[in-house]
């Protein structure tokens, strides 16, 4: 009896540790950015970095500044999201209140499918179809351009969006659809004058996600997007995002030197973005829920 | 205008979005079954790399992928199920739980390339467990923690309240409940979870880009202390590092990715839905 009273609070105190570990991973990823980005912003201030337009990180003098990378993650981010955004509310529109039956979960499928694709398969795939046809279509010395980037980046951030929007649509109160209808409202006039409103901190809290997730996206960008570190004019040109800096160039930094340390400098400038939107995200998502 | 007619119009409009949706997905995978399924033979499966990756085959990059996602959901499944456990069981309404849902929103939402940083920085330095398995599969463990808590709690809130009352009620102490009357219930819907984010992982680079991936080594790892080359890594770089390499074999081996990821998908949904058809209560 005592053994298992001992062994039910051994299990017990297990789970409640297991409970708080998310906790302590957050905080102990933070804190490892910074255990090995600190030393940078010791010999680099915070404002050189961040509004440095030079990124040489291995010429000499070296120059460490990430204003190029923020402009190109927010450049690719911004296409993604004009492209990604309209299609995907639409999308969760017609998947739950338009199409019925077999055609609905055939749908579903094919967008779940599309959320399992690996981002280095679409990165290949972009490379292989999208980057030629870019580059002849649009007459442009290259094709490996922010555009192709943010192409890509919509189709990943699509699934996010839709199905989160597509859990707000569906948790709108019947009764409001059903009272539209029943004032002689027709089913679209139902969706965008009454269903959408509700629904809507739910779509703009799925639209925060699915830039969350474009703008922490690395493979694909990395294979599309030209790594160009340079401040991007317009969507034709080649840029290098945050993450693509990151991945390409850890493997040639000196292990401790200062290149090392900046790009976990970037890595806790990354963090801190996509903290604060899953922040504002879930701020949206609870207030829909009460 | 007419109402009808410019409902017409509107749905005529969603319905292309939605093509505009799909179609992309078909031809995705069209473009790989396509040209990629010449390059499938047993020997393209199952042996080693040679010419600088030009010929053979894939095999110690399927291993690779395979000893990592095991070894994570090792880690991942404990921890995770345990977390839902208490966040469905035991969890009070209060700030720590809060905190908690918090923290796996966060731990969802930071980019797959910081995680690299961080394994970089916990396991591979800090921890010196080198560059190897053992290092990759902790960084995606944790990455994939989310998605089994998600899964798992959302599983467990679907066994009915009824069940843990009865139990209770018979005198059975909060564990034994848990244990007997809650989590056989609940198994079906935690394998799905496990099973999608093992799916996940073994679609993953970034995170095993500086934790464990090897460029070219052309031999199996003896342990998980040993650098090991990984199937998406492996595309990463024959599809961008090194010319002159067959498309059909580029094309071959996004084939053998994406068809892990699917069949685990579907093995996952096929779960799912025996479970539906089975459910009594």
């Amino acid at each position: 009896m005592k053994l298992r009273l001992l062994k039910e609070f051994i299990i017990e105190k297990l789970i409640f540790l297991s409970g708080i570990a998310s906790i302590l991973f957050v905080i102990l990823i933070f804190t490892f950015l910074l255990k090995e980005g600190i030393s940078f912003f010791k010999e680099i201030g915070l404002k050189d970095f961040i509004g440095g337009k030079y990124w040489y990180p291995i010429s000499e003098p070296e120059r460490f500044g990430i204003l190029p990378l923020i402009l190109g993650s927010l450049l690719v981010t911004l296409g993604a999201i004009i492209i990604a955004v309209p299609l995907s509310i639409a999308c969760a529109f017609y998947i739950s209140e338009v199409v019925q039956g077999k055609a609905k979960d055939i749908l579903k499928s094919g967008i779940e499918m599309l959320a399992a694709i690996p981002s280095v398969v679409l990165g290949f795939i972009g490379i292989v179809t999208l980057v030629p046809w870019m580059k002849k279509v649009l007459n442009l010395p290259t094709g490996l351009t922010a555009l192709s980037g943010s192409i890509m980046l919509g189709l990943m951030a699509m699934p996010t969006i839709i199905s989160i929007s597509e859990d707000a649509i569906n948790a709108v109160p019947k009764a409001y659809k059903e009272g539209a209808l029943a004032l002689g409202a027709t089913r679209w006039q139902a969706m965008y004058r009454v269903v959408i409103y509700a629904a809507l901190p739910g779509i703009i809290a799925a639209s925060m996600l699915g830039i969350g997730r474009v703008i922490g996206e690395t493979m694909a960008v990395m294979m599309l997007s030209g790594n160009a570190a340079v401040i991007p004019s317009t969507l034709l040109e080649p840029v290098r995002t945050l993450t693509a800096t990151i991945a390409a160039e850890m493997g040639e930094a000196v292990h401790g030197g200062l290149h090392y340390y900046s790009l976990f400098a970037i890595g806790i400038i990354l963090f801190v973005i996509t903290f604060m939107i899953n922040v504002i995200a879930d701020i949206f998502l609870h207030r829909n829920k009460k | 205008m007419r109402t009808t007619t410019k409902q017409k119009i509107a749905f005529s409009v969603l319905f292309l979005s939605t093509l505009m949706v799909i179609l992309p997905v078909v031809f995705v995978l069209g473009t790989i079954i396509k040209n990629g399924w010449q390059g499938i033979s047993w020997e393209f499966l199952t042996s080693m790399p040679r010419d600088g990756m030009r010929q053979g085959g894939i095999y110690p990059a399927i291993v690779g992928t395979v000893y990592l996602v095991s070894l994570s959901i090792v880690f991942s499944l404990p921890i995770g199920v345990m977390a839902a456990i208490y966040l469905n069981e035991y969890a009070r309404d209060n700030l720590l739980t809060r905190l908690i849902r918090l923290a796996i929103v966060n731990l969802a939402g930071v980019s797959s390339v910081v995680y690299g940083l961080f394994g970089l920085a916990l396991f591979v330095t800090f921890m010196k467990f080198g560059v190897s398995i053992l290092s990759g599969a902790l960084t995606l463990a944790i990455m994939n923690l989310p998605v089994i808590i998600t899964a798992s709690r959302e599983s467990l809130a679907n066994v009915p309240y009824q069940f843990r009352e009865v139990s209770l009620s018979l005198g059975l102490s909060r564990w034994q409940t848990i244990r007997h009357s809650v989590l056989p219930f609940a198994i079906p819907g935690i394998l799905t979870g496990a099973i999608l984010s093992l799916a996940r992982a073994a679609g993953e680079t970034a995170p095993i880009l500086f934790t464990v991936a090897a460029f070219y080594l052309p031999k199996l790892p003896a342990s998980i202390f040993d650098q090991a080359m990984a199937l998406p890594y492996h595309l990463y770089i024959i599809s961008t590092q090194i010319p002159n390499i067959a498309v059909k074999t580029r094309y071959a081996t996004a084939m053998v990715l994406v068809g892990i990821s699917f069949t685990m998908n579907i093995f996952a949904v096929i779960i799912r839905s025996r479970l539906r058809k089975k459910k009594k209560w």
